[in-house]
């Protein structure tokens, strides 16, 4: 039958979504930024769907939100302005569990002269609040900690390490990408001052993304050139895409409670099925605070890439951590960092669950799961794949 | 057997480079309605990357994707830059380093398509192994034997010489029985978007000359290579020592090769002998290339020995009848029936019976009148 387990990186667009976006993508039309009737209605409907994202997170004010591209944009723009202020000198603090689209910029030729100081989680997965505040020191640029580990579902000491970095006045990033839409996330509760979220990751379009900014808090412009979104990110606005993030983000918080619910039921249904199916196997993260849909599993003797392609044959979709495109593989850098030794990173696959994922699919995945990783395991350790 | 519609056994792994013949094999094994789903090899760095004119192993990903897409098979990408840079590659610059003249398709097939990514179906579950490979795999009395292609100009059996029984078991050859031009009218007739790739002989993973390729990697890694004296001229004689000038370093040549030599000289002339000693080229007149038969090593039955053979010495030699008598440690001497031009040290042997291929060796030297194998030394050149 097949069913798609990869919804952390991507999910299918809620029906309610779409229904919201079409007229935007058929008889309804304007540029958010044209002052005739045609601008206004896109201009009404983007502000709609701000409020929407503003209450999703609990904003003080929907213009504290900016949209943005995708996550890596809105990631991109913080990390990039704390460059600027930095001018070749001082010091960024992240955490060794966040998307590549923070530390990205440090790669770069603007990140020249800046210290990168990254604070690994613990083997629990989870960061120590009192190691990532030891890091932080007076006058560091930014400091970056996400909501929830995108490859492993723990959820991360981000108030109390917000607490630390206001002392210090240290501004901080927090991406809550993989959070929002499955846990209540509270701008406010959070006291970062930058938080991200993306609609398509929980059943919204992609291309449509936010960045909260806390009022008064440094920024610059990633994008320049024209005076939207209060000239925090220049380009005409989406409206299709922003309508469904609006939608997306209206139905998330109607819905979080029973919805975290019944992900969260998929998930213990899926890993308490995996003692008989796959004795041996091992939850990364499975004492810490997780997010309810994630769940990442390693399988002694196996090799990742080739358990995700018996099971992308037997049609169940399945991630392995940081695979790139070509199929080159490596161990998860996250789960390196957290201690888990190479030989079992390299046996874990990310099962992630959502919405259109029902019982019967988790029953009917777990004997092929099973099947596939006993033949792997009995087939022996396959000379050179890495 | 060798067709398309094989069977009705468990799945096929077609292995897939994006080229013109991989793809037709896997777009008739679909039509079969066979379980089939489509991998791909990253062999060499960059070799993701489009390669026009280039044959098999320079993948172009994006045309294997495709293909995949339009035959409704899965499709998967496998990294073995390691495993092809150790059994293919690094071979390929120490055979040229110490004189001799690879043969790196038979290698890739024997050690990367036939061994790892056989090795590498199985575990993703398929019980066979297809290939685009234009060679037949036939159902004998003592189990599959391994045959010439039907179409005799794109025969590729000489590349497969050291598959066995067991393997070709595992092994699917859909276009052993087509000539080139049905598969190409197979690939247009469906739309393939590589309907009118065309295809080289070069070596996939020569991207400017071998003398480049040798020294870069020869130069990059010295604990491996040894320290070759690269760069230095080399010193070309004739049989009787008799000094020629200089020449491209002694890499440069093969034994049998004609152009390139440089020498002014009112005959053509030959490349006889290549010795890395002392990077002396040994050059003379064809009939001296000339020789009763070759000595080899490793030597390899696909199934039960022969004495009496057809044996081809290079990919494209005609081939010629000649008598194996095997020596010990796999050593074998191989006389043929008249003397043949271009033995060259590196090259494979492969042995026929009809169209079927029985074996073959790796040529180690040639054997002098007699049948005696000639001094490794060489003539000339042991002087220098």
């Amino acid at each position: 039958m097949g069913a798609y387990f990869d919804q952390n990186a991507t999910t299918p667009l809620d029906e309610r979504v779409r229904a919201a976006m079409l007229p935007w993508l058929g008889e309804r039309w304007g540029n958010a930024a044209s002052a005739h009737r045609f601008g206004q209605a896109a201009r009404e409907a983007v502000e709609a769907a701000r409020e929407e994202v503003a209450r999703l997170i609990g904003a003080g004010s929907p213009a504290e939100i900016v949209f943005t591209g995708s996550g890596t944009e809105a990631n991109n723009a913080v990390v990039y302005a704390a460059l600027a202020r930095a001018g070749g000198r001082g010091r960024v603090v992240l955490s060794g569990l966040e998307h590549p689209s923070v530390p990205g910029p440090l790669a770069t030729p603007w990140g020249a002269g800046v210290e990168g100081v990254r604070v690994d989680p613990e083997p629990s997965g989870v960061v120590a609040a009192e190691r990532f505040a030891a890091a932080l020191e007076p006058g560091a640029a930014v400091a970056a900690l996400m909501l929830a580990s995108n490859e492993v579902g723990t959820i991360q000491p981000v108030a109390t390490v917000a607490a630390a970095c206001r002392e210090r006045g240290v501004p901080l990033l927090c991406d809550a990408v993989q959070a929002a839409g499955k846990i209540p996330v509270s701008v406010q509760i959070l006291g970062a001052d930058y938080v991200t979220i993306g609609a398509h990751k929980f059943h919204g379009p992609l291309g449509a993304a936010a960045l909260w900014v806390r009022p008064g808090a440094p920024f610059a412009p990633l994008l320049v050139g024209g005076a939207q979104e209060r000239r925090f990110r220049a380009s005409t606005v989406n409206v299709a895409a922003v309508v469904g993030f609006g939608a997306a983000c209206r139905l998330a918080r109607e819905e979080l409670a029973e919805r975290a619910l019944r992900l969260a039921a998929l998930r213990d249904r899926f890993e308490a099925g995996l003692a008989t199916t796959a004795p041996g196997a091992v939850v990364h993260g499975a004492g810490a605070p997780r997010l309810p849909h994630t769940s990442s599993v390693a399988f002694p003797g196996v090799v990742q890439q080739e358990l995700m392609i018996r099971l992308d044959l037997e049609g169940y979709a399945v991630s392995i951590g940081s695979a790139c495109a070509s199929g080159r593989v490596d161990p998860s850098p996250a789960l390196l960092r957290m201690g888990i030794p190479d030989e079992l990173a390299l046996g874990t696959i990310r099962v992630s669950f959502g919405l259109t994922n029902r019982a019967e699919e988790v029953d009917a995945f777990l004997p092929i799961l099973g099947r596939a990783v006993a033949s792997l395991r009995a087939a022996g350790s396959a000379a050179g794949v890495r | 057997m060798s067709g398309a519609g094989a069977g009705g056994r468990g799945p096929i792994a077609v292995a897939m480079s994006g080229g013109l013949d991989s793809s037709v094999a896997a777009l008739l094994l679909a039509r079969a309605g066979e379980p089939v789903f489509g991998l791909s090899m990253l062999l060499w760095e960059g070799s993701g990357r489009a390669a026009p004119g280039r044959c098999c192993g320079a993948l172009d990903l994006g045309d294997a994707r495709r293909v995949a897409a339009q035959a409704g098979i899965a499709h998967h990408t496998l990294t073995m830059e390691r495993e092809f840079r150790e059994r293919v590659v690094d071979p390929f610059v120490e055979e040229y380093l110490t004189g001799r003249t690879p043969s790196p398709c038979v290698r890739c097939n024997t050690f990367v398509k036939f061994d790892l990514l056989l090795d590498r179906a199985r575990r993703l579950g398929a019980e066979r192994l297809a290939t685009g490979h234009y060679a037949r795999i036939v159902d004998g009395d003592a189990g599959p034997e391994l045959h010439a292609a039907a179409d005799a100009a794109k025969d590729q059996s000489y590349f497969l010489f050291e598959l066995t029984r067991e393997r070709l078991g595992r092994l699917l050859f859909p276009l052993g029985e087509r000539t080139k031009g049905e598969v190409r009218e197979i690939a247009r007739a469906a739309g393939l978007p590589v309907a009118e790739k065309g295809e080289s002989m070069e070596v996939c993973f020569v991207e400017g000359t071998v003398r480049d390729l040798v020294e870069s990697e020869a130069r990059a890694r010295p604990e491996r290579f040894g320290a070759a004296e690269l760069g230095r001229p080399s010193r070309l004689v004739d049989s009787a020592g008799t000094d020629l000038g200089r020449g491209e370093p002694y890499y440069r040549y093969t034994v049998g090769q004609r152009r390139g030599l440089g020498v002014a000289a009112g005959e053509r002339r030959y490349v006889l002998e290549v010795l890395p000693a002392t990077g002396t080229v040994v050059v003379g007149p064809g009939e001296d290339l000339a020789a009763p038969g070759l000595a080899g090593e490793r030597l390899h039955w696909v199934g039960e020995p022969e004495e009496e053979v057809t044996v081809r010495i290079r990919s494209r030699h005609p081939g010629v009848a000649a008598r194996v008598r095997p020596r010990p440690g796999g050593r074998v001497e191989v006389e043929f029936a008249e003397p043949q031009r271009g033995v060259a040290p590196g090259q494979a042997a492969v042995f026929y019976r009809g169209t079927r291929v029985v074996g073959g060796c790796w040529i180690t030297g040639r054997l002098g009148p007699g049948g005696a194998r000639r001094p490794a030394s060489g003539s000339a050149g042991g002087r220098g």
